[in-house]
């Protein structure tokens, strides 16, 4: 069996299971946010539930319009905190804690072997530890509440294995750009991408997150990244010697879907251009665009890692006049890590603006929002029309280098251009 | 369930942005999210459609975010059904739920002409215009049992009442 194979068999209480198979599935964790968990609980008083099947299992993250912008918005997030009242549920993080996909791990929210929705497409970002993670739409996540179970298609799996060291400034980021570049925009859709390969071996978990967390980009239900010692040391500090106790791998005799092979030594730094995930070049052909704002942030690339990255390049650097650079470390420890190490200082000094751990300018709600014509380059996922504002902005996606890189220079750069390194 | 109504065509890759931007989503009612549905790419979208209509569409339709948010506003704009090459995975599973007939019929987008007339029999997956009758693809029996009850949320509603009423 493959590993997401064996995660459905074992929270369907069966032996075993095939691609393809429906199953009905126990959940270990059901994650909501502010504006599709909304939408989940109205669906779940309409059931006719009086109550949540088991309240410790669900997870209450008000991030997308937090802090709120509005007074609609802030009503988004009371009705999260009455819900968790009402429901007995304990785990409500509605008051700056960071963004769903990243404090759940950070939390200790989550375990190698885990099963978890949640009502947000990145939801995938979990197979990052070693979990299947993937993503509802709200009348799923309400019916997950009121039965603690619900039904899966067991996805076929698509074995990625990524081989070779990787170049100066290739991230996590650019190995998955690569793959949607190679495969578009629905072709992972119902499997599981499988990551495996000495470069991704390399990479640490948070640029693991990166990896999974646009592999919906290409459609997929979910991803997925071997566990290791890696995952195993972080399992360890979050749970103690129980961490991996449901971890799983895929069998040498596992059964995948296809397998493609990259040369990870080969891939440069990359950006996807507007207005689709997929619509992937290097960023040295891509090279001189002007921009109005940089972001760097969102549940894909606003980890430790990424903020230390931007600041590798913009230490003793300015970012350009004109350019809006808005740095959103994804959670509040990682804004306070970031603090203590200095990280946020040489943002800071650098002409960049530092926002609370929010989803706000990524999903184009708040907090760095694009006019007409406006261009961007930006750390997140999705570069959609219109998705960071008006509808003929536009959005390019990069690294936390390049992004650094490119406020410097004011336009879509190079890193090594900006570093001579 | 037979359809008769006008062809809504749009290329491949309509993600959830497009069908409704995430900045309107403070709504959860259909009606009003339908007001500002596909306006990236067609800012008279509401004003132009008539309530049935049915929207075709290349691969891929619906992707990207998880919102259902997205089968609200098409049904608050008035589409009754949406016809595609493909779908993406949660938006597929979104339209189930809320009880919205999908179609996968490749043959249908590429006969269907923007305005024209179409009739859809949506029980038996039969779609005709242009003068030509096509055949979608079946869905999974298991799935036909969730959009005969209605959608997800009568389904629930049965099996919690089969529990012995509210579940406790």
């Amino acid at each position: 069996m493959t590993a997401v194979e064996k995660i459905f068999a074992a929270h369907a209480g069966k032996a075993g299971t095939a691609a393809g198979e429906i199953v009905t599935a126990r959940i270990d964790r059901i994650l909501l946010h502010d504006i599709t968990g909304a939408l989940a609980i109205d669906l779940l008083a309409a059931m006719g539930a009086d109550r949540v099947v088991e309240p410790d299992r669900v997870v209450l993250v008000g991030d997308h319009y937090s802090p709120p912008p509005d007074p609609t918005a802030a009503g988004l997030l009371s009705l999260m905190e009455r819900f968790a009242a009402e429901k007995g549920i304990r785990h409500l993080f509605t008051t700056g804690e960071g963004i769903e996909h990243t404090l759940l791990p950070e939390q200790g929210l989550l375990r190698p072997g885990d099963l978890v929705i949640g009502t947000d497409s990145h939801t995938c970002t979990a197979g990052a530890f070693g979990a299947v993670g993937t993503g509802m739409g709200s009348s799923d996540i309400a019916a997950a509440m009121a039965l603690g179970e619900l039904w899966f298609k067991v996805p076929e799996t698509i074995r990625v294995t990524m081989t070779g060291a990787r170049r100066r400034y290739v991230t996590g980021k650019d190995l998955i750009l690569q793959v949607l570049g190679a495969i578009t925009a629905d072709g992972a859709t119902y499997k599981c991408l499988e990551f495996q390969g000495d470069t991704i071996e390399g990479l640490n978990l948070d640029e693991r997150m990166a990896l999974c967390n646009m592999a919906v980009e290409a459609g997929a239900k979910t991803a997925f990244v071997p566990p290791d010692d890696k995952t195993r040391h972080w399992a360890r500090e979050k749970h103690g010697d129980g961490g991996m106790a449901q971890a799983v791998w895929s069998d040498p005799d596992a059964t995948f879907q296809t397998s493609l092979d990259f040369d990870a030594g080969a891939v440069e730094p990359l950006c996807a251009r507007p207005y689709a995930p997929d619509n992937v070049a290097p960023v040295a052909a891509t090279a001189g665009v002007r921009l109005n704002q940089v972001y760097i942030g969102n549940c894909a690339n606003g980890t430790l890692t990424d903020l230390r990255q931007a600041a590798e390049i913009l230490a003793g650097r300015r970012v350009a006049k004109g350019v809006r650079c808005i740095v959103v470390p994804a959670t509040r420890q990682i804004y306070r890590d970031a603090m203590r190490e200095g990280v946020l200082e040489i943002l800071a000094a650098a002409g960049a603006i530092i926002g609370p751990s929010t989803c706000g300018a990524c999903a184009g709600l708040h907090m760095g929002v694009l006019a007409e014509d406006q261009v961007a380059v930006a750390t997140t996922n999705r570069n959609y029309r219109g998705r960071m504002g008006a509808h003929s902005s536009q959005v390019y996606l990069a690294n936390a280098y390049v992004a650094a890189a490119s406020a410097v220079a004011g336009e879509l750069i190079h890193p090594a251009e900006v570093t001579g390194a | 369930m037979i359809i008769q109504a006008t062809i809504r065509k749009f290329g491949d890759d309509i993600d959830t942005d497009v069908i409704i931007p995430a900045r309107h989503l403070t709504s959860r009612d259909p009606a009003v999210l339908g007001r500002t549905c596909m306006q990236a790419l067609d800012p008279n979208f509401a004003e132009r459609i008539n309530k049935g209509d049915v929207m075709v569409a290349g691969r891929n339709f619906g992707c990207g975010s998880s919102r259902e948010h997205a089968v609200l506003a098409l049904r608050g704009a008035g589409i009754s059904c949406v016809i595609a090459r493909g779908f993406a995975r949660i938006f597929f599973r979104n339209a189930i739920n809320q009880g919205m007939p999908l179609l996968t019929c490749p043959e249908a987008v590429d006969a269907a002409q923007d305005g024209a007339p179409i009739t859809v029999d949506v029980a038996n997956g039969v779609i005709e215009t242009a003068g030509a009758r096509f055949t979608a693809q079946k869905l999974p029996d298991f799935l036909r049992g969730v959009v005969a009850t209605g959608g997800l949320l009568p389904y629930v509603r049965q099996r919690l009442g089969a529990a012995g009423g509210r579940r406790p």
